[in-house]
């Protein structure tokens, strides 16, 4: 007897359903036939190139329009900001000239930056300067919290630490910068193709601004080339392509150059602490104090107060922050907003205790594990962790690793938790009376692999093979879904296709039922057939064709409390480097991580999540950062040669374990994206002082930093 | 030291080759690409230039086919084959040819569609991502790519596709390290590299494809 009820198969019971799949998409995207929104290509296309501000903070005091216009191959020119405008960051927009040809509208930009004159004002950049910004009045309180009596814990400590930690601003970067193609196609519609996370939420964004009825917008999103929670919005770069193609008459693409997506298309905001930590003889962490500032630009923010220490939840507390107003780019989103910072620069003070007591790093954060939400969980995958890295070998005290022609060797260990609540979706599922199923949803792909996650929840519920099912997203017009952020698309589409999948599927049982005289409460789908007690009534094709002429369809809403989605994981990393002590250069030789994110529905693709946020990691470990120069207020290094991404050799051996016993599966389907990218910095950084012997307290630790540290911190 | 002084404005009308050698040395640890490399090579043993300003026609045989455009001397390459020709696969990362997404061969040889001028290709062989696919087969390296999910957003993609493909066309057996090497002019912000390495790897132990 197979009950009626919203839930999916027991974990045993699945055929496609946590299984290793092909990504449905890889052959359009790796033969090039995905069509991103920087490829479109309409007739008539006009390019459009742009014109920012300079300085890092500056007046414009003389601008002509006039000509620009008159330069040979331009149609169109957009002033974002004209004479007299302040212009608080480097990078930040003042015009968009569309042509013909490109190298036509550089011709524009050429013409316009000719006439372009400033009043250059004060600026403001250091980010890691407290000082020096709550001086010129930059700094802002952000307040104060505590809890218990921490002086009196750090006096009856057997160990207290104090140390300097942070972690600089890096950028989305994202490999296909932001931007959009904007056709008209009446006087009040108009066709966006727009390189975004929110396909069903950006339309409107459109709307208003150009004076547009909603359902005149028609939004087109099938491939974007990396967000990371910048590509949310339709920006004002997105309206200015509009209305450059208004006033043209012709299709524009206006994607941003490189530097202006280093400097404008989003970043994360930096942190630097001072944290005095402290412990008794056994390892267990009694007080935590903490000072933290850093900047998310103008607006003077840094990372989140009460996140502080990360995860865990000492009795006695005392911590503050400061925000810093800097004429820098402002922030987004950038995957797991605050966690990877919060966790850099707090779980390295608690290794940094754990030196102090002479103790082994990972004993000291399994015995304070009671203090995080989801201690028998971490302590676990502690465990599957450690024997995949073979910690209790490998491991030594800090600086106490044996040196090799000037190379030294070190472990380190962190660990994170994220949220990942699916988000609100519908959709749409049609069976044809052919059998053939299609899913519609205003979705997107971020390389999530939502196509594939939606074709392996319909296919294990009619009991297909994955590559059966029509997936549809990328559309405004489809059923509305929800950003794919913070790590709530897989349960943001899987859950509505499963349950409306379901809804279907026992309409066609009942028909079945009818036709073959059995009972439809003994049915089940898989095989691509229809069984009754586990023997074949019929095919799928035939049990679809009992639908009539016209497919049947259902809508599918998420999320809901009936067990399909859950939120709240865990997740250990642990790193191995070697460090040239003599170049300080810093190289990955094995990073582990055990990352649990309840049902898993595509495994290969859950794996690609996690591989690729290690080596976001190790990025911003070692050598990513935004590099603002003080003296020009300019982002100086806003370009790839020099914003530093690893390259494949630059990575060491992943090791990837899934954490999913049955305890994990059955809560539903978590989201994974960001947990994995969190713990990076913190265990690079732990692996790193546990090799030299001190503290790189700054990441990225570059060969520069590691040397300084080495060198007792002169700088 | 190569000569780093030239502007690097896009598409302001000079040759573009310089660029390379200047970019190799400023990258991470491995990033001293192959195509880079081959660049140099190629410096001075390509066509004269001879330059003149507007619009002329210039021939360009692209994945076997004759395509003749009207196009100033100083139109890319890239720019060119993406928005003249249509051929998408070669991505604009707007890097100055730091990333290799816009990776294609020109006579065989892998070289970044954004370094070059199109009127510096005429007469040569021109193949991109779309020439591995014929809308039914495709090439084992793409199959490769996928069987080992070496993919996210999936921008890069075509570019690693193209360098993979120049590697093992090279060095049909090559080893861990010049794979690396060879791929080190590649970026993916994604982080795909451990899927890249092991299609990569998988081909070449078998003798290549
Ligand atoms: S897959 Fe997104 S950049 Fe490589």
């Amino acid at each position: 007897m197979v009950e009626r009820q919203i839930a999916w198969k027991a974990q045993n019971e699945n055929a496609v359903i946590g299984k290793r799949h092909l990504r449905i998409d890889g052959v359009e995207k790796a033969t090039g036939d995905a069509k991103y929104s920087s490829d479109i290509n309409t007739k008539g296309t006009l390019f459009a190139r742009l014109v920012t501000c300079p300085h890092g903070h500056a007046k414009i005091v003389n601008l002509d329009v006039e000509a620009v216009k008159k330069i040979k191959g331009v149609k169109a020119v957009h002033l974002f900001k004209d004479v007299g405008a302040e212009c608080r960051w480097d990078g930040e927009l003042i015009a968009a000239v569309a042509a013909e040809r490109p190298e036509q509208a550089d011709d524009g930009v050429r013409a316009l930056k000719a006439a372009l004159k400033f009043e250059v004002l004060e600026h403001f950049v250091d980010e890691e300067d407290l000082k020096s910004g709550e001086a010129i009045g930059r700094g802002k309180d952000l307040g104060t919290n505590t809890k218990g009596d921490v002086v009196a814990a750090q006096k009856a400590a057997k160990a207290v630490s104090t140390g300097y930690y942070g972690i600089h601003t890096i950028s989305h970067c994202c490999l296909e910068t932001h931007g959009s193609h904007c056709e008209w196609t009446a006087d009040d519609a108009v066709n966006v193709h727009l390189s975004t996370q929110n396909v069903s939420g950006t339309g409107g964004q459109f709307a208003g601004p150009l004076g547009l009825d909603a359902a005149n917008v028609s939004l087109t999103c099938n491939y974007i080339g990396g967000g990371f929670g910048s590509k949310f919005a339709a920006d004002e770069w997105g309206l200015a392509c509009a209305k450059l193609a208004k006033e043209a008459g012709r299709p524009v693409r206006l994607m941003l150059d490189r530097a202006t997506e280093l400097k404008i298309g989003g970043n994360r905001p930096s942190g630097f602490a001072k944290v005095t930590v402290c412990a008794d003889a056994e390892g267990n962490i009694t007080g935590w104090e903490s000072h933290h500032w850093g900047t998310s630009g103008i607006n003077g923010s840094t990372i989140r107060l009460n996140q502080m220490p990360y995860v865990f939840a000492f009795d006695n507390y005392k911590r503050s922050a400061t925000g810093l107003s800097t004429n820098c780019g402002p922030q987004r989103a950038w995957r797991a907003p605050n966690h990877p910072q919060l966790c850099a620069v707090s779980q390295t003070a608690i290794d940094d205790i754990a030196a102090k007591l002479g103790m082994d790093s990972y004993d000291v954060f399994m015995k304070n594990l009671a203090k995080t939400p989801r201690g028998d969980v971490y302590a676990k995958q502690m465990e599957v962790g450690a024997k995949l890295i073979d910690w209790k070998k490998k491991a030594h005290l800090h600086g106490k690793g044996q040196k090799k022609g000037g190379v030294v060797s070190g472990l380190g260990m962190a660990l994170h938790t994220w949220g990942g609540r699916a988000h609100a979706g519908t959709c749409t599922v049609k069976i044809h009376p052919d059998g053939t199923v299609e899913s519609f949803s205003g979705s997107q792909d971020i390389g999530t692999g939502t196509r594939t996650v939606i074709a392996c929840t319909l296919a294990e519920t009619f009991g297909l093979p994955e590559t059966a099912v029509k997936v549809n997203l990328g559309s405004n017009k489809y059923p509305r879904s929800g950003p794919s952020g913070g790590s709530t698309t897989v349960g943001g589409v899987s859950g509505p296709n499963r349950r409306a999948g379901l809804e279907l599927l026992w309409k066609i049982f009942d028909l079945v039922a009818a036709k073959h005289n059995v009972k439809a409460d003994s049915l089940t789908a898989a095989g691509q057939k229809i069984l009754s007690d586990g023997k074949a009534v019929c095919t799928w094709k035939e049990a679809a064709g009992l639908i009539g002429p016209m497919p049947i369809e259902a809508q599918g809403q998420g999320p809901k409390s009936d067990g399909l989605t859950d939120q709240g994981v865990a997740g250990i990393q642990m790193a191995e480097v070697s460090v040239d002590t003599e170049t300080g250069q810093v190289r990955m030789n094995k990073f582990i991580a055990v990352q649990d994110c309840g049902l898993i529905i595509c495994k290969t693709q859950a794996e690609s999540q996690v591989y690729g946020a290690l080596i976001m990691g190790i990025a911003y470990a070692l050598t990513e950062e935004r590099i603002m120069d003080n003296k020009t207020g300019r982002f100086i290094n806003a370009d790839m040669e020099n914003y530093k991404l690893p390259r494949i050799g630059d990575i060491g051996e992943l090791v990837v374990e899934m954490y999913e016993p049955e305890s994990e599966y059955t809560r539903g389907v978590i989201g994974l994206g960001e947990p994995p990218v969190i713990a990076c910095g913190a265990a690079i950084s732990n692996a790193v002082a546990n090799a030299i012997g001190v503290r790189v307290p700054v990441l990225p630790m570059t060969p520069k930093r590691v040397l300084d540290a080495l060198n007792g911190g002169a700088v | 030291m190569p000569d780093q002084s030239q502007t690097t404005n896009r598409g302001s009308g000079y040759n573009r080759r310089d660029f390379l050698k200047g970019s190799g040395a400023a990258v991470a640890a491995t990033a001293i690409a192959a195509q880079a490399t081959d660049e140099v090579q190629a410096q001075g043993k390509g066509k004269p230039n001879v330059v003149s300003s507007g619009a002329t026609k210039v021939k360009l045989t692209v994945n076997g086919k004759d395509h003749v455009l009207m196009l100033e001397p100083r139109a890319v390459l890239l720019d060119v084959l993406r928005n003249d020709l249509n051929l998408t696969g070669c991505k604009d990362v707007d890097d100055r040819t730091a990333s290799g997404a816009d990776t294609v061969m020109i006579d065989g040889k892998p070289v970044l569609a954004s370094s070059r001028l199109a009127i510096q290709c005429v007469g040569q062989t021109i193949q991109t991502v779309e020439s591995l696919s014929d809308g039914k087969n495709v090439d084992e390296v793409i199959t490769g790519f996928v069987k080992h999910d070496a993919m996210q957003c999936g921008f890069c993609t075509p570019g690693f596709v193209m360098a993979t493909r120049a590697v093992l066309n090279k060095n049909p057996k090559a080893s861990l390290e010049e794979i690396q090497k060879q791929l080190g002019g590649n970026i993916c912000r994604c982080g795909t590299y451990h899927g890249i390495t092991k299609c990569a790897l998988e081909i070449a132990k078998k003798g290549g494809a």
